[in-house]
């Protein structure tokens, strides 16, 4: 579904993403592990079109999307959910919502979204009227979660979904992208948090510095010596 | 309901603050089309329109545009050529095709015209404009100010050069200015009401998110800038049809910044801001005027000081962004609200309105 050839980005004269290679077939929840610093987040926002790509391919369902720019990418189907809950505080949680559906026209669609993802997320439907803004962080990554289903996209990429949140939240946010897994959606996440990504995910890749150095089935990396010792702390 | 009920919540207390007290007013103003404060009150309309308009963008948008005294420019001009008598245009401006010199056509009409070229205009120099962003976004659009002025000095043949146009006809009334304020307000909320509108909003909030959503950033800030210009071009018209005698320099940097404190004191993230910022604008100073002149303070005769009305103005500024950041309205669109909801017209119908109204008042008492 979405394919990623020789990808480079660039800040300047520092290269952020030296050139990665990944596939990720319909259905599949894939997870991209790395520590700060590693180009994951440069990486992801290449592929949604937040930033231009100084080299390589990226496919989407079969359509070259390699600097078409970041609507045109929403449009067919690939939503990124952006890091840190980047949700829109003044607007209601409703209103966030609807926004979501900004590509989408159709009335009875959008109801219908509106509906699967309160279904979701019953947290939301209690506090629909509420300001987003006074949502606690768990919740606001729903909002945020909610609000990129909104579009019924194809693929979801998820930037950083536990960032800054606790433990139990994490717990709960990981939970919700397990039901979308289930789903049939196709999950693409970024995280540092290894140990919950690699239990979600079917497969993942290894980040370091710009290039992957590791790849594989999740449950084969949660058993990686080389893993373990980098991302998982020792024994687990 | 564990909600106090305010006053403002009423619709027949709104439809009497916001609606019948302004309309009687303007009835009043109407009446008396040539006396002094029915000037201030066109001068007020049209500031009005062009603070609305500006607050689209500074606002709404997230960008901060000083430039509207180039589209008010461009609105003027284009708009006179329409509505100025042929044998007037034969002499001051010969350079225009005949077949405008001899075309005249009401006011409306010719204002529309001004709007499409303003906007047209703002087409054109958007994108590279909308390609900076911040403080740099607003110096370029001051620019935008100086080029123009550049321009219409230097047209002589079309634009008469420095010496201006004079003779426009006097056709900015009461009655048309306030047509031309309710229009725009109303297309202004509605666009600040549509999904359009929430996409500015989402731009303005969250660029990186909006994009997420599918927003595309440059053809928002692009459409909204035209937009925005539309109205000034229709508000330029306007005071250009007021003063009936236009030159340059009354659309240079001290209009724009005239616009942009009123929308700033109105409060800029609100349309209905432009009211109460237009109507500081206009009244204040007519208050303070009479002190340039000077007056007795203590037995101490002052003398005259010119600009100290000014002066005043800017402390007024100074101290209202101090004590309130977000201008007089914040985000409440309370004024427009009532005037573009059918609940308000329908509350003299309703008797549990006046119910409510007299609850209010007994509370207040006791």
């Amino acid at each position: 579904m979405l394919e990623i050839k020789d990808l480079v980005v660039r800040y300047g004269g520092i290269s952020a993403v030296k050139g990665i290679s990944l596939e990720i077939a319909e259905g599949e929840t894939v997870a991209l592990i790395g520590a700060n610093g590693a180009g994951k987040s440069s990486m992801l926002h290449a592929v949604s079109g937040l930033i231009k790509t100084a080299s390589g391919k990226i496919t989407f369902d079969r359509h070259d999307i390699t600097g078409i720019g970041a609507d045109r990418i929403v449009s067919l189907g690939l939503v990124q959910v952006p890091e840190g809950r980047q949700i829109f505080t003044r607007l209601s949680v409703d209103e966030n919502l609807r926004m979501g559906a900004y590509v989408n026209r159709d009335k009875a669609d959008i109801e219908r979204n509106r509906a699967r993802v309160l279904d979701l997320f019953p947290i939301l439907k209690e506090r629909a009227k509420q300001s987003a803004g006074t949502l606690s962080g768990g919740e606001q990554q729903m909002l945020a979660i909610g609000r990129a289903l909104m579009s019924s996209p194809k693929m979801l990429l998820l930037d950083e979904p536990s960032m800054g949140l606790s433990p139990i939240m994490t717990e709960e946010v990981f939970g919700v992208l397990r039901g979308l897994k289930d789903q049939g959606i196709t999950v693409f996440v970024i995280e540092q948090n290894a140990y919950d990504a690699l239990e979600l995910a079917d497969r993942a890749y290894i980040m370091e510095t710009g290039t992957i150095t590791l790849e594989g089935k999740s449950s084969d990396l949660i058993r990686d010596e080389r893993v373990k010792a980098a991302y998982l702390g020792g024994d687990i | 309901m564990n909600k106090t009920y305010r006053i403002t919540d009423c619709s027949l207390f709104r439809l009497i603050v916001f609606v019948i007290v302004p309309l009687i007013i303007l009835i009043r103003c109407a009446m008396q089309p040539t006396s002094y404060i029915t000037g201030i009150v066109i001068t007020m309309g049209i500031y009005i329109v062009l603070a609305a308009s500006l607050n689209l963008i500074n606002g709404f948008s997230g960008m901060f545009s000083m430039g509207h005294a180039a589209f008010m420019a461009i609105g003027a001009y284009i708009a006179a050529f329409f509505t100025l008598a042929p044998q007037v245009k034969e002499n001051m401006t010969p350079g225009l095709p005949a077949w405008l010199i001899n075309l005249q056509i009401p006011l409306a009409p010719a204002l529309l015209i001004g709007g499409a070229a303003a906007a047209l205009v703002a087409l054109i120099v958007g994108f590279p404009v909308v390609r900076t962003k911040g403080h740099y976004l607003s110096v370029v659009t001051l620019a935008l100010i100086v080029v123009v002025r550049a321009v219409i000095d230097n047209q002589g043949d079309i634009t008469h050069g420095s010496r201006g146009l004079t003779g426009l006809p006097a056709k900015s009334t009461i009655l048309s200015v306030y047509i031309a304020v309710v229009v725009t307000l109303f297309v202004l909320y509605r666009i600040t009401h549509s999904d359009y509108g929430r996409g500015l909003i989402a731009m303005r909030d969250d660029p990186v998110a909006a994009q997420t959503l599918g927003i595309n950033l440059v053809k928002k800030k692009i459409s909204c800038f035209a937009i925005s210009a539309f109205f000034a071009g229709i508000g330029g018209g306007l005071w250009g049809h007021y003063l009936t005698t236009i030159s340059a320099s009354n659309f240079y940097f001290s209009k724009s910044f005239d616009i942009v404190e009123m929308s700033i004191i109105g409060g800029m993230f609100s349309l209905s801001g432009s009211i109460p910022g237009a109507m500081f604008y206009t009244i204040v100073p007519e208050f303070l005027a009479p002190l340039e002149s000077g007056f007795n303070l203590g037995g101490i005769r002052l003398p005259t000081m010119f600009g100290l009305s000014n002066i005043i103005m800017a402390v007024l500024l100074i101290v209202l962004i101090i004590f309130r950041g977000q201008g007089i309205m914040g985000t409440s669109e309370i004024i427009l609200d009532t005037w573009f909801s059918k609940d308000t017209y329908l509350a003299p119908f309703r008797k549990e309105e006046y119910q409510r109204l007299a609850g209010v008042f007994r509370k207040k008492s006791s």
